[in-house]
């Protein structure tokens, strides 16, 4: 019996913080000084920990970005790392204040769940990889092939669509996670695997022979993967919108990790003023400092600094920009005026 | 009469046995081709035995202990041993191996889950050789070394040097004088491995065990007046109460006016073995109070409670403990108060202690059953009441009849915290595997996380488990 | 209770609700009753508001929508068109599967390691030994991942099965080849079995949407009636050996009871077997057995089967010797020993730690997850969970089926456990 003082302490203090769930979640975030954040169990590029435990990646680094925004610190964020199907409950619950865990935005998760998806990081696609020497080079002729796929999201059901609308067959291995999908498709217990573009891409790079492997022109679906945040709060969702616009617009404007102090001492262009907080209450409309978006560039640069620093051309992964470049440039990644 | 003409006088010197009778060809003949059923058997061991050894050794010839990546330990083993050739690559673990023990941890810290693993065997000491000086003493000393090997490893500081030595000195000299005493150590561990792993101020576990406190003066101060069980339920209601309401300001207020703590650790920063230890050892801790009384109550003759207990332990039993880890992630939110968020280690603890609270009271139940129903009359003939008849009597028993499957029931839970994986905890074989293999410079890995955990497992598993079997040769007091 | 005649009469007070020993288990009770309907509706209560904070409902409905996903392994028809309780059928036809072959396997190997163990062969008893020692003592889990990577690494791919005209040509064969008669093939994907199909099957029966195939009910007709006749005819054989001591020779009339029905019936039906064939990517026809299934199977029977041997060594070990030296004596051998005399005995004492066992391989199907076979856990808790974000009544409801699983296997072998101990004394 004397040992249950553990669980009557750790009950007990719980409580107490569990309470703050329930007010509106800038304050609990401030009140509790850090940020939690739902992250991918481990996704290569997107988010996974490092040797010494640090969280790196793209969707780590808008995280980030938001943490310095609100709390001026980029390091004061918590990750917790949710499954396939722990990530909307823990969102759900209050466990994670913001999920940035590169779930597609559809229709039915952002009613039905009860959630909000805020923006668009990163614009993606389901394609498929095959190996060259299969002499495949569309996804039409994959009649009958075995095809592995990770359970657990969207990717199963635009599968199913695909095969059927084309009227060809297909036998799905289902498989856990992304290393695992790719240990199959290596050992040949696969024909062809899918999942995001993105994924695809990143897996072929850490292939020990990469150059036999195709990524087939089809993009079966659209996968607008972005951050997420509980229904119901407009302002937190607000909060994470606009951080991540603001890492937009420093693109554009060319406001980047290393410039941004020199830039807001010499800039002339009004709306790098607001956006830097010189000019304007923008970032109290939001219910936040002035510099917030200035503190989120600064910690971790703007969108096309994330964006290279974690997948971009260069690194291991190697992504183009493609449809996540400026829409100045041709690519989606547009952001509403700062005003 | 004839005379005999020889009568040999001595014994003939005794001849060698014949060469299929001696030594090593004997004993080849008696245990490996003893009849043609058991020759083939002993072939096809032998085969078994071939495959497999050629099938891995190579590539455990051409392990690789020194490379950055996946790719450059493919590199030396093709430059080694030619192309084609597969060998371990053991970089990885060399590299990665504290996060496969203590999560993200941070490494500064790292003496404060050791000292609480190396005390862990200085509480549970009186619990298996009550007063037993020599033991005691044995245990004292092993746990002193391991720990001395291990902080000066783990480069503790000065304090943990010298919070190290006046414990073991302190308990060591306890143990010579009053080695009954040392219960006392069993009964604040628990507060003080709460302390040491997630640290903060030592006022919040203290407070907390004041509730014990609390407790036992109230059932005290009122026995006299109001007979034992109104004076139990007095005191619970009163240690409630104060866990409720005192304890937390009572804490904070002391911790502000003496500040005396750890650097806090949060509970995502648990992960690898030292997560499933915790979550096991926690779990089974807290399962033996709950477990013991749903075996009682299993007996019982009060049928309502009896129901309870019967569909409680019936309905845990009868689920995978997958489903109730995911209950601990996806459904705890819908039972509790809406606004109600804690930890999903806590949590996931919650619910492994009910799991293995079920599991123990049916082990305990076996235990209860195996005690001849004279031990039951005899304390009802003393005139015990039911409560004094459990504690004096029967539990004593039952629970030493019980202790291989209680350890066995710990190794199986201990396994079972694998599964914590699947609600996205760090645990030791998939979790760390997991945000290893997402590390771009080991995607790929395979084989070598998984045996690597899986030879600690099997360490950790197999010394219990022979423990355990030692302990019941001991613990055997009946005469076959 | 004889005290409690003893006591005086006295009126009624309040305290005697605690103190008295004729009160107190229903003052006890009650509170504990109350407590437990407090704790209820405190649960309910909770779960009633945050339903509704989140705007949800508390319905089944969900379960006759489109599923939309598929199913790699389905023993009944399902495509994703079907609606999300054909998932769950699925899925729980899949879990039960597993569970019914593993236990099967895990008794076969259990049994054979368990009595290999006491073995007087030192090589295949240490063998045996270690074996035993590995699965106990580390996580299922691990086994499931490794039995897994092994089938999916070391089996050849389809196309190696290709014979291309080069190679024709040049007069080489294949890398592969089919087993068992080039009838069963095995690749990294799964192993690839023949199928039986017939020329003239008897359609289906509709029962209100569930369609039950008459050729399965025939064949099922059938072998009953043979199983039974032939039980006839054995009885009529011991019953003439009790009579007259002589027992007549039935194995050829048992032999053509059981099988000659059978095979007229498949001849009658046109029976043939579907091979499967490399056509495309993949081999075609006969039916595809999954690693994701294989591997499990092998796995949860490998790993039981460790806790089965020791149970039988422990149960073989708790008959006393004098027993085995008592058929000695009558001069039987070793193996009829055993068969005879020993394992029937140790029956008795096996039988309800294996309950518990096969009770722990059917919960150990859920592990699954971790080679996402696609079983109970895969479907409703897993796909259709994820679809539909309905986690409170997909939790509810597969804990509720895998409850009722565990209550009908404990029943059942309960059951048996009950005819063994009574015919053992």
């Amino acid at each position: 019996m004397k040992k249950s003082v553990f669980l009557g302490v750790v009950a007990a203090t719980t409580m107490v913080a569990g309470a703050a769930a329930a007010q509106a979640t800038l304050e609990a975030v401030k009140a509790r000084g850090e940020l939690i954040c739902g992250s991918n169990t481990g996704l290569t590029g997107f988010g996974a920990p490092d040797a010494s435990g640090n969280w790196t990646g793209f969707d780590v680094d808008l995280c980030r970005a938001v943490a310095a925004a609100v709390l001026g610190d980029a390091t004061k964020v918590k990750f917790v790392p949710t499954t396939g199907e722990t990530r909307f409950t823990a969102l759900q619950s209050g466990e994670v204040d913001l999920l940035v865990r590169n779930s597609t935005w559809t229709l039915s998760r952002d009613t039905e769940l009860a959630l909000d998806f805020v923006a668009v990081n990163y614009y993606d696609g389901q394609g498929f990889m095959v190996k060259k020497d299969l002499g495949v080079s569309s996804a039409k002729e994959l009649d009958g092939a075995t095809v592995c796929i990770q359970t657990g999201t969207t990717t199963e059901l635009n599968l199913a669509d695909f095969f059927k609308q084309n009227n060809i067959s297909y036998q799905p291995v289902t498989v856990a996670d992304d290393s695992e999908a790719q240990r199959q498709y290596l050992a040949g217990a696969c024909d062809a695997y899918t999942t995001d573009a993105s994924g695809l891409a990143a897996s072929r790079a850490t292939m020990p022979d990469a150059e036999n492997h195709v990524i087939l022109p089809e993009i079966i679906s659209k996968e607008p993967l972005g951050p997420v945040v509980r229904h119901g709060d407009s302002n937190w969702g607000d909060i994470v919108r606009w951080t991540y616009f603001a890492l937009l617009i420093a693109e554009e404007k060319g406001v980047t990790k290393a410039n941004v102090n020199e830039v807001a001492a010499s800039t002339t262009d009004e709306e790098v003023k607001r956006l830097l907080g010189l000019s304007g209450d923008m970032g109290a409309k939001i219910g936040l400092p002035n510099e917030a978006f200035k503190n989120a560039i600064a910690a971790v640069g703007n969108y096309g600094e994330i964006f290279a620093a974690n997948i971009g051309e260069g690194t291991t992964i190697n992504l183009a920009r493609g449809l996540n470049a400026l829409w100045t440039q041709g690519g989606l990644q547009y952001a509403p005026p700062f005003r | 009469m004839t005379k005999a003409s020889y009568v040999r006088d001595q014994m003939l010197p005794p001849q060698a046995p014949p060469v299929s009778e001696a030594g090593v060809v004997k004993w080849l003949r008696e245990n490996l081709f003893s009849g043609w059923f058991n020759t083939i058997l002993t072939l096809v061991g032998v085969v078994v035995i071939y495959w497999l050894v050629a099938s891995a050794l190579p590539w455990w010839l051409n392990s690789v202990w020194n490379a950055e990546s996946l790719g450059q330990c493919r590199e030396i083993v093709a430059a080694t041993a030619g192309e084609g050739a597969t060998g371990a690559c053991w970089a990885m673990i060399r590299e990665r191996w504290h996060q496969f023990i203590f999560g993200f941890y941070p490494p500064d810290l790292w003496w404060r889950p050791i000292m609480a693993f190396g005390l862990l065997f200085v509480a549970l000491a009186p619990v298996l050789f009550s007063g037993q000086r020599r033991n005691l003493t044995a245990i004292l000393g092993a746990a002193f070394a391991f720990l001395l090997v291990t902080l000066y490893l783990a480069g503790a500081p000065m304090a943990a040097w010298v919070l190290v030595l006046a414990l073991i000195l302190g308990l060591a000299g306890l143990a010579q004088a009053m080695p009954g005493k040392l219960l006392w150590f069993t009964a604040i561990y628990p507060a003080l491995c709460f302390w040491l792993l997630w640290g903060g101020s030592i006022w919040s576990p203290v407070a907390a065990m004041l509730g014990f406190v609390v407790m036992g003066v109230a059932y005290v101060a009122l026995v006299g007046r109001m007979g034992p069980t109104a004076s139990a339920i007095a005191g619970v209601v009163l240690a409630a109460l104060w866990w409720l309401i005192l304890d937390v300001p009572v804490a904070n207020a002391i911790q502000s006016a003496i500040p005396f703590g750890l650097q806090p650790v949060a509970s995502d920063q648990f992960g690898g073995f030292l997560l499933a230890i915790t979550i096991g050892v926690t779990a089974i801790t807290f399962s033996l109070p709950i477990g013991i009384l749903l075996a009682l109550g299993r007996q019982s003759d009060m049928l309502i409670v009896k129901t309870l207990c019967v569909g409680f332990i019936e309905f845990i039993r009868g689920v995978p403990l997958i489903t109730l880890l995911f209950t601990a992630s996806l459904l705890l939110q819908y039972f509790l108060p809406p606004g109600t968020n804690f930890d999903i280690i806590l949590r996931v603890i919650i619910l492994v202690t009910l799991f293995a609270a079920a599991y123990l009271a049916e082990v305990i139940r076996g235990g209860l059953a195996a005690l001849p129903r004279g031990q039951y009359e005899a304390a009802d003939a003393l005139g015990l009441d039911y409560w004094r008849a459990q504690r004096l009597i029967i539990l004593p028993q039952a629970l030493k009849i019980s202790i291989p499957a209680i350890v066995s029931t710990f190794i199986g839970l201990f396994k079972d915290t694998t599964l914590v994986a699947f609600v996205g905890l760090m645990d030791p074989l998939k979790g760390v595997t997991q945000i290893v293999r997402a590390d771009i410079d080991w995607k790929g890995i395979y084989w070598e996380p998984y045996i690597f955990v899986g030879v600690i497992f099997f360490v950790i598993c197999f010394g219990m488990s022979r423990y355990s079997m030692y302990l019941e040769r001991k613990l055997k007091t009946d005469h076959r | 209770m004889a005290l409690a005649s003893d006591v005086p009469k006295e009126s009624f007070r309040l305290s005697m609700l605690i103190y008295d020993t004729r009160y107190r288990s229903i003052t006890i009770q009650i509170f504990v009753l109350v407590l437990f309907g407090l704790f209820l509706a405190w649960l309910l209560n909770n779960t009633a508001q945050n339903l509704a904070t989140r705007g949800k409902e508390f319905n089944f409905g969900f379960l006759w929508q489109r599923a939309g996903y598929d199913i790699g392994q389905q023993l009944i028809p399902y495509t994703n068109d079907s609606n999300h309780f054909r998932a769950l059928l699925v899925g729980l036809i899949n879990t039960l599967v597993v569970a019914i072959i593993g236990c099967v396997l895990a008794t076969v190997i259990g049994v054979f390691v368990g009595v290999m163990r006491l073995s007087k062969n030192w090589l295949v008893g240490r063998l045996m030994t270690v074996y035993v020692e590995m699965f106990r003592n580390v996580p299922l889990l691990l086994w499931i991942l490794l039995s897994y990577v092994i089938l999916s690494e070391t089996t050849p791919q389809p196309r190696d099965f290709r014979l291309t005209d080069e190679m024709a040509a040049a007069g080489e064969a294949p890398a592969a080849s089919m087993i068992l008669f080039d009838t069963v093939a095995v690749t990294n994907r799964g192993t690839n079995v023949p199928s039986p199909l017939f020329d003239r099957s008897l359609g289906t029966l509709d029962l209100g949407g569930m369609s039950i195939s008459l050729t399965l009910l025939a064949y099922i007709a059938v072998i009953a009636g043979s199983v039974w006749v032939n039980r006839r005819i054995l009885a009529a054989a011991r019953a003439q050996q009790e009579a007259t001591g002589d027992r007549p020779v039935t194995w050829w009339k048992s032999l053509a009871v059981l099988f000659v029905p059978v095979i007229a019936l498949s001849a009658a039906l046109g029976l043939h077997l579907e091979i499967p064939e490399l056509r495309g990517f993949n081999f075609q026809g006969g039916i595809l057995v999954a690693h994701s299934f294989t591997a499990l199977v092998i796995a949860l029977a490998l790993y039981t089967a460790a806790f089965i041997a020791e149970i039988v060594r422990a149960g073989i070990l708790a008959i006393s010797r004098g027993q085995s030296e008592a058929a000695f004596a009558l001069g039987l051998r070793p193996g009829r020993t055993m068969n005879l005399i020993i394992l029937p005995q140790a029956l008795r004492v096996i039988i309800p730690p294996l309950i518990s066992q096969y009770l722990n391989l059917t919960k150990n199907t859920s592990l699954g997850i971790a080679v996402s076979y696609l079983d109970l856990r895969g479907t409703l808790g897993g796909i259709t969970l994820n679809q539909t974000g309905r986690e409170l009544e997909c939790m509810l409801l597969m804990m509720l089926i895998y409850l009722t699983i565990s209550l009908i296997i404990s029943a059942v072998m309960n059951l048996y456990n009950k005819s063994v101990q009574i015919k053992a004394r």
